[in-house]
C-alpha cells in the first residue's frame, strides 16, 4: 500500500476522535468521509447526524450532498428542519460536531461568509447554514480544515460562527450551552484551545512534520505545547478502508 | 381547494412581478420546473426566499429575475461555489442583488413562526457573530425565566413553491424522503403552488410521509420528473453528475446564458 497522503492522515485522525462518541453531526466532504470511517472501523454504533434532516444514516458511499437519497433510506429517523435545529441541535442533543471554514482565528472563531467586506467582498462564501447554533449547542466542535495562512489569520473578515469568542469565559457570557471547540484537525497537525486562554496551541503533529512548518502556515504567532505529539500513523486497516471507502 | 391545472397556468396566475417568491425543497425535491416556467415567463423584481439557494436560484439569480435574495446558505452541495450568485454580490451582474442573510435555525424558525401565524419565533442564537448586526433579529428576555433569546420575524412569502411525489384528483398533497421545510412554506405562504411527480386515484399512506391537505394549497399541477436535477425519493435519483458539471457551465457568464437559451428557456434568447 503507498504511504498515506496528509490529507488521508487528517482523515484518519478526525475517525479516531470519534472512537468513544454516540452521536456526530456533519456536512459533506472530509468530515463526512471521516465519520463513516469511523463507523467501518473504530464506532459501528456512531450516530450519523446530517443537516438535512438525516438520523443515524448509515451510507456505504460518501454522498455528494447532504440530501443524497442514501441518507435518508438507511436513517434511523428522518426530520424536517425546523425538528432537526429546534429539538435536536438546540437542546444539545449531538455529541460532537465537525465544522468547516473558510477562516479560522486563534480562538477558534469561524468564517464561511465573506473574505473582504461584507457589501463590497473580494469572494462571497456560502454563508452562515447551521454552523452558528451548531457551534453554540452541540457537545463539542472538532474544525476540520486545510492548514494554511489563508485559513488561520490573524482577524477573520466576518465573524460567522463563535468558537471561544475573545477568550476565556466568552461562551458562559453569550449563553451557550456546549463546550465550543475542543480540537482543530488539519492536513499537518491538531490544535486544542489551550485549557486557560483558550487560545489555539499546536498539540500534535502529523509524522515527518515539524512545528516550524506548522507556525509558518499559520496567520498569528502560534502557541506549541510543551510536550508535541507526533500522530500515530495511519493503521493498514485505517488507510485500507479509507481507500475502499472513496473507491465506492 | 387545491385547483389542479398546468404548471404554466398555476405560475402565470400566483406569481407576480415584485412577489417574495419561496421555491423550498432542502436538498431535495427542488422545483426545478416551476423555477424555469418562472423564468420563461419573464417574472422580474422577485423577492426568492430559500434557506439553501443552491443550482435552481444560482440559474433565477444569473438570469436576473431577482431584486432580492433572503436565504441561509448558497453553495453547491459538495461541489463548491455558485458562480452566479457570487457574481451578482460580487460584481453586481446581471444586477446588483440585495441580501438578507440567515442562518439555518433562524429561517427555519422563520417559517415555522409564519406557518403559526405568529408575528416571530423565539430562538437561541446569532449571538456574538457579525450576522447579529447584518440581519432582522433582536434580542428579547424571556418573561419567566429572565433568560436572553433571540427573536426572528416571520417569514410571509407571497408565494410558495415546493414538489412533492404525488397529489390526488382533490389536491391532496404527499411527499417523503427528507421533508425540509416545504410544509412549513406552503403553510407560510399567502398563495401555494404545489407541482408533484404523479397525480393518483388514492393517496397511500407512506411511512414518514408528509400529508399537506387540498384545502390549504392554492394550485396542484403534474410536473413528472420536476425536481430534475434534484430528485423526488423513491421516484427519480439526484443527478450528482450535473451538479459538477454546473459548475463549469456556470463559471462563465457567455456560457451560461447558452445554456440557459438552450435548456430552459426554450430557443427564447437569454
Amino acid at each position: 500500500m503507498s504511504p498515506a497522503s496528509s490529507e488521508e492522515v487528517q482523515t484518519v485522525v478526525a475517525a479516531r476522535r470519534l472512537r468513544a462518541v454516540r452521536s456526530v453531526f456533519i456536512g459533506v466532504g472530509r468530515p463526512s468521509t471521516a465519520a463513516i470511517l469511523s463507523r467501518m472501523v473504530h464506532n459501528p454504533e456512531l450516530v450519523l447526524v446530517y443537516e438535512s434532516g438525516t438520523i443515524g444514516a448509515k451510507p456505504f458511499r460518501i454522498p455528494l450532498s447532504i440530501g443524497d437519497g442514501e441518507l435518508a433510506e438507511t436513517a434511523d429517523a428522518v426530520v424536517s428542519v425546523p425538528e432537526m435545529f429546534n429539538y435536536w441541535i438546540g437542546p444539545g442533543r449531538i455529541e460532537v460536531a465537525f465544522l468547516g471554514a473558510a477562516q479560522v482565528d486563534r480562538f477558534c472563531n469561524l468564517n464561511s461568509t465573506v473574505i473582504g467586506d461584507y457589501d463590497e467582498p473580494r469572494t462571497r462564501l456560502p454563508g452562515a447554514g447551521g454552523a452558528p447554533e451548531i457551534a453554540a449547542s452541540c457537545g463539542e466542535v472538532v474544525v476540520v480544515v486545510p492548514h494554511t495562512r489563508r485559513t488561520f489569520v490573524e482577524r477573520l473578515d466576518f465573524v460567522t460562527t463563535v468558537g471561544h469568542g475573545d477568550g476565556p469565559g466568552a461562551r458562559g457570557r453569550l449563553g451557550f450551552r456546549g463546550k465550543g471547540p475542543t480540537a482543530v484537525i488539519t492536513d499537518l497537525g491538531v490544535l486544542e484551545p489551550d485549557p486557560e486562554s483558550k487560545e489555539l496551541t499546536l498539540t500534535q503533529v502529523h509524522e515527518g512534520v515539524g512545528a516550524d512548518q506548522v507556525r509558518e502556515a499559520t496567520g498569528w504567532p502560534l502557541a506549541v505545547a510543551g510536550e508535541l505529539r507526533t500522530t500515530e500513523p495511519p493503521t493498514a486497516d485505517e488507510l485500507g478502508a479509507l481507500r475502499r471507502l472513496v473507491s465506492r | 381547494m387545491a385547483e389542479l391545472t398546468s404548471v404554466a397556468e398555476a405560475v402565470a396566475e400566483l406569481v407576480r412581478d415584485g412577489d417574495a417568491v419561496a421555491l423550498e425543497g432542502f436538498t431535495h425535491l427542488i422545483p426545478f420546473a416551476a423555477g424555469h416556467e418562472v423564468l420563461r415567463q419573464g417574472r422580474r423584481e422577485l423577492e426568492l426566499v430559500r434557506m439553501t439557494p443552491d443550482v435552481l436560484y444560482d440559474q433565477m439569480i444569473g438570469m436576473g429575475c431577482a431584486r432580492r435574495l433572503v436565504f441561509s446558505y448558497g453553495g453547491n452541495p459538495g461541489v463548491g461555489s455558485l458562480h452566479r450568485f457570487r457574481d451578482a454580490i460580487e460584481h453586481g451582474w446581471p444586477r446588483t442583488l440585495e441580501l438578507e442573510e440567515h442562518s439555518h435555525a433562524g429561517m427555519a424558525n422563520r417559517y415555522a413562526a409564519g406557518a403559526s401565524d405568529l408575528p416571530c419565533a423565539l430562538m437561541r442564537g446569532y449571538s456574538g457573530t457579525d450576522l447579529a448586526a447584518r440581519t432582522r433579529v433582536e434580542p428579547v428576555t424571556c418573561p419567566f425565566t429572565g433568560e436572553q433569546l433571540v427573536a426572528v420575524p416571520a417569514l410571509r412569502p407571497d408565494v410558495a413553491i415546493v414538489h412533492a411525489q404525488e397529489a390526488d384528483r382533490e389536491g391532496n398533497v404527499q411527499l417523503w424522503g427528507i421533508p425540509g421545510v416545504q410544509k412549513e412554506a406552503v403553510l407560510a405562504a399567502k398563495r401555494s403552488l404545489v407541482t408533484v411527480e404523479r397525480i393518483v386515484d388514492e393517496l397511500e399512506p407512506r411511512s414518514g410521509g408528509v400529508v399537506i391537505p387540498a384545502w390549504v394549497v392554492t394550485a396542484v399541477a403534474a410536473a413528472p420528473a420536476g425536481s430534475r436535477p434534484s430528485y423526488a425519493h423513491g421516484i427519480t435519483e439526484r443527478d450528482n453528475a450535473f451538479y459538477r458539471e454546473w459548475d463549469a457551465i456556470s463559471r462563465d457568464r457567455d456560457r451560461f446564458q447558452a445554456w440557459m437559451g438552450e435548456h430552459v428557456m426554450g430557443g427564447v434568447a437569454a
